[in-house]
């Protein structure tokens, strides 16, 4: 102790010299950020290298789950890119009028997977119950009908187009009261036949088939195909009519589902008036 | 006594406003830096107490750092350099050694003397000074030719300052 007194009143001068020296440190390290930051980087460089250097060695150990963690967040933002999602509620439009009650809603959707050259060809659409497709709704592209969905799950709907040997679509020649069908033979999917129209109706060729509205699905007046061939069978009633459709089925893309609104109501009545059929 | 105290209060207060006002505004080519405030601590007399050395340079530079928004860089460079002096004025004493009634100057030294005594102190200062200012000794010659010409400016304006008070015929 007395030694250490001793050299602390021996020293004195010097000692206060380092504390003054000391409180000007302080003073340039709190008031100077260059002169701290230089500081503080200089003195971990000397740490950080060590640092570096044991971390050079010991990381070989965790190669194989760094790889895995790497891995699994790959997987995790490969999730959350767009590509990887769909649409689940689509874009509906719905017009409100006093005059027109609306009949018709559509959906639109985008096609993800067709093909043509089957002889039954379907369509898969992006949409699903979520987005109000039901079995049975009428699809139908920019230019035309495409066909009616067949089933559905919450997020996609299989389509029967046109372009399928059972599909049968209401049809009529524009301007003409003779009602007729639109069926496809399952050749050439560019061209359908109109079925059932009487020989005394007037048809000329290129004549537009329209729907008729009829059949609830679609909506009347909606361009399916133009007429290309007229043939009069001997021995029957109807024309073998031939037409080329206006939907390239190879390049649909966007299509719209139809939802009637009033086609319960008009089910129900008509199921009515057969069963009171039925029972006579 | 008194006068004596009055006289270094108001040439402290002198310094520091020349050397905030006037001559920080001095920098000829990024090179050129001159201190006079050392002035200060070269011009005390010889028995000043040690402490009180250190105390006063201490002011001195926090004054100028208080000015310079440099804090603790002038404070650090003028307490080394007041430090520095008991040993600089220990190496270069006259053989019979310093007189109570001599103050550091040209009027009661020669010119040699006053020059290693303002030079080393000079140099010590600026050297610290311009060092701790960059903070690093990467373009460490940048700095040190730095040092060498703001001290040769500082020396030279400090013998100037010497000549206002030069009494020729006083000089012993």
């Amino acid at each position: 102790m007395r030694n250490l007194l001793g050299f602390l009143s021996r020293n004195s001068f010097f000692l206060f010299f380092l504390f003054l020296e000391g409180i000007a440190a302080l003073l340039l390290f709190q008031n100077n950020r260059f002169q701290r930051s230089e500081f503080l980087n200089s003195s971990n460089a000397a740490s950080g290298s060590f640092y570096q250097l044991v971390n050079n060695a010991t990381m070989y150990f965790d190669l194989a789950e760094i790889n895995e963690q790497l891995a699994a967040e790959n997987a995790d933002l490969r999730r959350q890119l767009t590509g990887s999602k769909i649409e689940i509620f689509g874009k509906n439009f719905i017009i409100n009028d006093t005059v027109y009650q609306q009949a018709y809603n559509f959906t639109e959707a985008t096609v993800i997977n067709s093909t043509v050259s089957k002889a039954n060809n379907y369509i898969t659409l992006n949409k699903g119950s979520f987005a109000g497709v039901e079995a049975g709704m009428g699809v139908i592209g920019p230019q035309g009908i495409i066909g009616i969905v067949k089933t559905v799950s919450t997020r996609f709907s299989s389509v029967m187009t046109v372009l399928h040997t059972q599909s049968k679509v209401s049809a009529k020649l524009k301007d003409q009261r003779y009602l007729g069908s639109l069926v496809w033979d399952g050749k050439d999917y560019q061209y359908g036949q109109l079925i059932d129209i009487p020989k005394n109706a007037n048809v000329m060729l290129g004549d537009t088939v329209i729907s008729s509205g009829y059949s609830s699905i679609f909506p009347t007046g909606i361009n399916l195909a133009t007429v290309t061939s007229i043939e009069k069978p001997e021995g029957k009633n109807f024309y073998d009519i031939t037409v080329k459709l206006i939907n390239d089925f190879k390049k649909i893309e966007k299509v719209y589902v139809v939802k009637n609104v009033l086609r319960e109501e008009q089910d129900k009545l008509e199921a009515e008036a057969q069963e009171g059929d039925n029972n006579d | 006594m008194i006068r004596q105290i009055l006289t270094f209060t108001l040439l402290f207060l002198f310094l520091i406003a020349l050397q905030v006002l006037v001559l920080n505004n001095i920098q000829l080519g990024g090179y050129l830096n001159p201190y006079l405030y050392v002035l200060f601590v070269l011009l005390l007399p010889f028995d000043t107490p040690k402490w009180l050395l250190l105390i006063v340079a201490f002011a001195l530079g926090f004054g100028v750092d208080l000015f310079s928004s440099t804090m603790g860089m002038h404070t650090m460079a003028i307490v080394f350099m007041a430090f520095l002096r008991l040993g600089v004025l220990k190496l270069i004493a006259p053989r019979d050694g310093y007189d109570a009634s001599q103050k550091p100057g040209l009027q009661d030294f020669d010119f040699r003397w006053f020059l290693t005594y303002a030079s080393i102190l000079t140099f010590a200062h600026h050297f610290l000074l311009f060092f701790i200012e960059v903070f690093r000794f990467s373009d460490f010659f940048f700095t040190f030719s730095k040092v060498i010409t703001s001290s040769g400016f500082t020396i030279l304006l400090l013998l100037v300052s010497q000549l206002f008070n030069y009494n020729a015929q006083a000089k012993r």
